[in-house]
């Protein structure tokens, strides 16, 4: 059975993913911080009807209108993206995947969208209380969202709650609670919007030292920062937990990822973690051993630790995961392949015989095929059917390991961060602090690029599974020209980067414009 | 308590056929909702046509700003739930006719953020930018979908083989659709269509004498092509052979006179068409002649019923809803392109979700449309597009 995968095709649709994606976490996870934030400030408006509080209410929802709008524009593309340029996926493992996208429309979406009118066009014309509902369920309706994409993400990377139909060649859900409840996703969407928690936290404070700086509005910005500063700092602490929760899970479900971000190239009982090294991306298929990490500074025995809650247990290294290593009980790539490819050639000989209408040859197909030893040990490596290169198995392992080590130090960054910055103000001697003022300012862009490094270590670190272990992101692809995703690729870097442009100019203008009583400028 | 019992099962006694029929009426339901909601497209292509100053185009803009996000939302939760009930429509659609679909996409990317950036100081490409991505997002946009919509009864070049894995057979990647003129009729129709929403929502929601006086003038030129172009489709349809099949082998085959066979075979359907068409006429007349404002509602349920019948004649009665001319037995119908069983039961207890969240939607609605939009409510308002 010989696969001919068009690979320009399969990169571009890659890098066109990527990119899209790419921009719309750019916007997404201010709008999951911001909108909680917001309704902190309306709350403590309501309660003590300080109108100050409702200038700064108005301030923050302008910024967050102006962040909201692009959100979408590259949100709606995404969504059915899974069609256009992954349509074999979408059909693969629609029975399941299709059904948190709906369900994120039906109950997400439109509960964002309807009370997001009342929260910037009701202030005159609802109740306080009716507005400040609204702008909670704003805020609860974008972390809904949030809620149900992530289902739909953590599935591919350990699906569950499934199993295969050979009749119409793709997964069947079996257990919708199983893929709500994976342990994987919940955790998942737990870190990633404590996380949006942490940049929302960080932009407000960065653009208060900024105002600080300039010195104005002082009480404005001190304000926003008491209420940010305490967000930030209970979010970024729960953000080191919940990472440290989603690294153990790697740790059972894809070992190779966790191997990779790691630089873990030859397991060990008693494993050490390592806080540096260079890593580099050399495939020596003349010997059969990936070479190892140089300039390791290694912690003993605490990866292990951290992976099994055991300082002695094995883990894995990507040597290990190639190879094979009978010791520990883990199969090769090379036999994985094989059992793969058993697989795929019977569901070949099901449909041939149904074709031919051998009824007798169809009917034992298919009870292999339902029977539970063929898929423990032959479809759960139907994936692998479609590879040759045991290589190809292993992720960019440089991109996944960088990636993830910058998280991991801003993460602590910024709880360091927050404690030095409440300290301060709890003192009352912030604004003569200009150096960490101004230290403030500048971290803004780290949490953007802390939580695009963690997509990165969570997307190319499973390749080359779209779903981890059932198919490859090669077999994944819409049958289309290469050419034609190549246009839609530079289309969208065009369309997005003009839009980007935009925003940045149109926000950092009503920054410095300031808050107003009325909260908005037009021209 | 045994009544109880009876509910939490009101979904497992269903027979897959009746739930792919039961989701085959919520994507009815959704499209004819969205192609009302068109209203906030058609008034996009209408802003110099009725707005003479910058401050009446403002009042427009910012009518139309307060509705835009459920026409967009609809649209999103529209094909979210297509994929979830038929994803293999999803799959071979969306991957085949890979450029109509991207230009819908990208009409509606521009579309996104150019309320909100519109008048905003230094936003880099102009007002009259914003303005731009807003006609086109009104006219090709519309004008897409409509088309795309036809190809449920004209047919594609597509083919899927044994495993389900479909591929497109021409190199337009769907864009041939708009070649042939049964679909460019439709498009057409749902293009003047949404100018007439348009206008009707204008004369209901603002309050500006020199814009209402407009738009009634404007509501004759866009009425009769309307008229015209969906007069055609209608007509064509009815006469047109369709793609039928075989309720036990599931063969596909080309019926004469399928979809006139289907609305004399569903009642209940051609009584929606015919209510449909009445009172998207009667909204009309009591605009043009009677000068009320309420003609919106009128055209807008007289719409939902006129399109959820086609989507509807279009899926039952062994209909193939998305059809190949490529390869017959290629043809999509709802019984072999939907979700299995147990996602169907599921996504039907989600379903329920719907008409409450429609209950939330009214009253929001409500409260910010209490007084109509002119230039005085807009000078009190903070949050202007
Ligand atoms: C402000 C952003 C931010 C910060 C400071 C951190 N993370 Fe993170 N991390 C994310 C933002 C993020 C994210 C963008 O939300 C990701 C991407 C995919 C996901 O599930 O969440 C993520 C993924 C992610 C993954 C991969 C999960 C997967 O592959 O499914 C791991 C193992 C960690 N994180 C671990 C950590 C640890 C131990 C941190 C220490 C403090 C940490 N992260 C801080
Ligand atoms: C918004 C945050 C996200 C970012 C920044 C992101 C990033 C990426 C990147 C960088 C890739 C390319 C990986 C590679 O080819 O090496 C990718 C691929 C992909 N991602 Fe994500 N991702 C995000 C969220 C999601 C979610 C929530 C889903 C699913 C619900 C998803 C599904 C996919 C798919 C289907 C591909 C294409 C196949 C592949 O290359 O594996 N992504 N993403
Ligand atoms: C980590 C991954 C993601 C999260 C947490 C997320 C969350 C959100 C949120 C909160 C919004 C509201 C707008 C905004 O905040 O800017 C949004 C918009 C949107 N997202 Fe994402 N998203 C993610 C990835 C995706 C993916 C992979 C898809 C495709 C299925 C998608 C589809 C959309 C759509 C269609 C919109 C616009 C919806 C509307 O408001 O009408 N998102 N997303």
């Amino acid at each position: 059975m010989l696969d001919h995968f068009d690979y320009t095709l399969v990169n571009w649709s890659r890098a066109q993913f990527a990119l899209t994606a790419m921009y719309h976490w750019l916007f997404v996870p201010l709008t999951l911080g911001l909108g909680f934030i917001i309704a902190f400030m309306e709350t403590i408006y309501v309660k003590t009807k300080n109108p100050e509080w409702k200038k700064i209410t108005k301030f923050w929802m302008t910024i967050f209108g102006i962040n909201f709008a692009i959100g979408v524009a590259t949100g709606i593309i995404l969504e059915f993206e899974f069609g256009t340029n992954w349509s074999n996926y979408s059909w693969f493992v629609g029975d399941i995947f299709g059904a948190p996208l709906a369900i994120e429309g039906i109950m997400a979406f439109f509960l964002e969208s309807t009370f997001i009118a009342v929260m910037f066009f009701g202030w005159n014309k609802v109740s306080p209380k009716y507005h400040l509902l609204s702008t909670w369920l704003v805020a609860f309706g974008a972390n809904l969202s949030a809620l149900w994409i992530l289902v739909a993400n953590g599935w591919m990377q350990f699906p569950a709650g499934m199993h295969f139909n050979p009749d119409t060649a793709r997964n069947e859900m079996i257990n919708f609670w199983e893929v709500l409840f994976s342990p994987v996703a919940i955790n998942k969407f737990l870190h990633t919007i404590t996380s949006s928690y942490v940049l929302a936290s960080v932009f407000v404070v960065g653009i208060s030292a900024w105002y600080l700086l300039k010195k104005r509005e002082t009480s404005f910005a001190i304000k926003s920062m008491v209420v940010a500063g305490v967000f930030g700092l209970l979010a970024s602490i729960f953000t080191a937990f919940s990472g440290d929760t989603s690294a153990r899970l790697v740790a059972q479900k894809q070992p190779m990822k966790f191997a990779a971000f790691e630089g873990l190239y030859n397991g060990s009982s008693g494993a050490p973690l390592m806080a540096f090294g260079i890593v580099s991306n050399e495939k020596d298929s003349s010997q059969n051993y990936l070479p190892d990490v140089k300039l390791k500074i290694e912690v003993p025995n605490l990866l292990s630790y951290m992976a099994y809650l055991d300082p002695n247990a094995f883990v894995p290294g990507i040597n290990d995961l190639i190879n094979g290593n009978l010791q520990q009980g883990i199969m090769s790539a090379t036999e994985k392949i094989e059992r793969g490819k058993v697989a795929r050639v019977a569901l070949r000989e099901l449909k041939d015989a149904k074709k031919k209408g051998d009824t007798v040859q169809y009917a034992s197909l298919k009870k292999k095929f339902n029977d539970p030893i063929f898929q423990n040990n032959y479809f759960k490596y139907f994936g692998y059917g479609f590879l040759n290169d045991t290589n190809s198995l292993v992720p960019n392992v440089p991109l996944t390991f960088y990636s993830f080590h910058i998280m991991v130090a801003f993460g602590f960054y910024f709880i360091f961060l927050f404690i030095v910055l409440l300290r301060y103000i709890y003192k009352g001697t912030l604004v003569q602090k200009r150096k960490f003022l101004r230290l403030l300012l500048f971290t803004l862009p780290l949490p953007y690029i802390a939580s695009q490094a963690g997509w990165i270590v969570a997307e190319v670190g499973r390749q080359p599974w779209v779903i981890q272990d059932y198919l490859p992101t090669v077999a994944a692809v819409s049958q289309i020209n290469a050419s034609a995703v190549q246009i839609t690729f530079w289309l969208f870097f065009v369309v997005f980067t003009a839009l980007l442009i935009a925003e940045i100019k149109i926000m950092t203008t009503q920054i410095k414009l300031g808050p107003k009583e009325g909260g908005n400028e037009h021209v | 308590m045994d009544q109880k019992k009876e509910e939490m099962n009101m979904f497992e006694t269903l027979s897959h056929l009746a739930l792919q029929q039961y989701w085959w009426i919520i994507i009815s339901l959704l499209g004819s909702l969205l192609v009302f909601l068109m209203f906030v497209q058609g008034g996009q292509t209408l802003l110099y046509a009725l707005g003479k100053t910058e401050m009446e185009r403002t009042i427009l803009v910012n009518s139309l700003g307060r509705k835009w996000e459920f026409t967009f939302t609809t649209l999103v939760t529209f094909g979210g739930a297509f994929f979830a009930s038929f994803p293999l429509f999803y799959s071979t659609s969306f991957g085949g006719a890979y450029w109509v679909w991207m230009l819908i996409l990208f009409c509606f990317i521009i579309q996104a953020i150019s309320y909100e950036y519109r008048t905003k100081p230094n936003n880099f490409l102009g007002t009259k930018t914003y303005e731009s991505f807003l006609f086109i997002n009104g006219a090709l946009g519309t004008i897409l979908i409509g088309t795309a919509v036809a190809t449920f009864f004209t047919g594609s070049q597509f083919s899927v083989n044994d495993m389900n894995s479909s591929r497109w057979e021409t190199n337009f990647y769907g864009l041939e659709a708009a070649l042939n003129l049964h679909n460019l009729s439709l498009g057409l129709a749902v293009f003047f269509l949404s100018r007439v929403l348009g206008l009707l929502y204008f004369m209901n929601n603002v309050d500006n004498e020199p814009i209402l006086e407009r738009a009634r003038k404007q509501l004759w030129y866009n009425s009769i092509p309307f008229l015209v172009f969906f007069l055609t489709f209608l007509a064509w349809l009815l006469l047109r052979d369709g793609f039928a099949y075989d309720p036990t082998t599931k063969v596909v085959f080309m019926e004469p006179f399928k979809y006139l066979h289907n609305f004399l075979a569903m009642p209940f359907v051609l009584i929606f068409l015919l209510v449909g068409v009445v009172l998207v006429l009667v909204g009309l007349v009591v605009s043009l002649f009677q000068k009320s404002t309420k003609g919106i509602w009128f055209s807008g349920i007289g719409t939902v019923l006129t399109v959820f019948s086609l989507f509807l004649v279009a899926g039952f009665n062994h209909t193939s809803f998305y059809p190949s001319t490529f390869d017959l037995q290629s043809s999509l119908t709802i019984e072999n392109s939907s979700s299995s069983n147990y996602t169907l039961t599921a996504m039907s207890y989600v379903s329920l979700f719907v008409p409450f969240v429609l209950a939330y939607i009214y009253f929001a609605w409500k409260a910010i449309d209490k007084t109509k939009i002119n230039e005085e409510e807009l000078n009190k308002e903070s949050h202007i597009y």
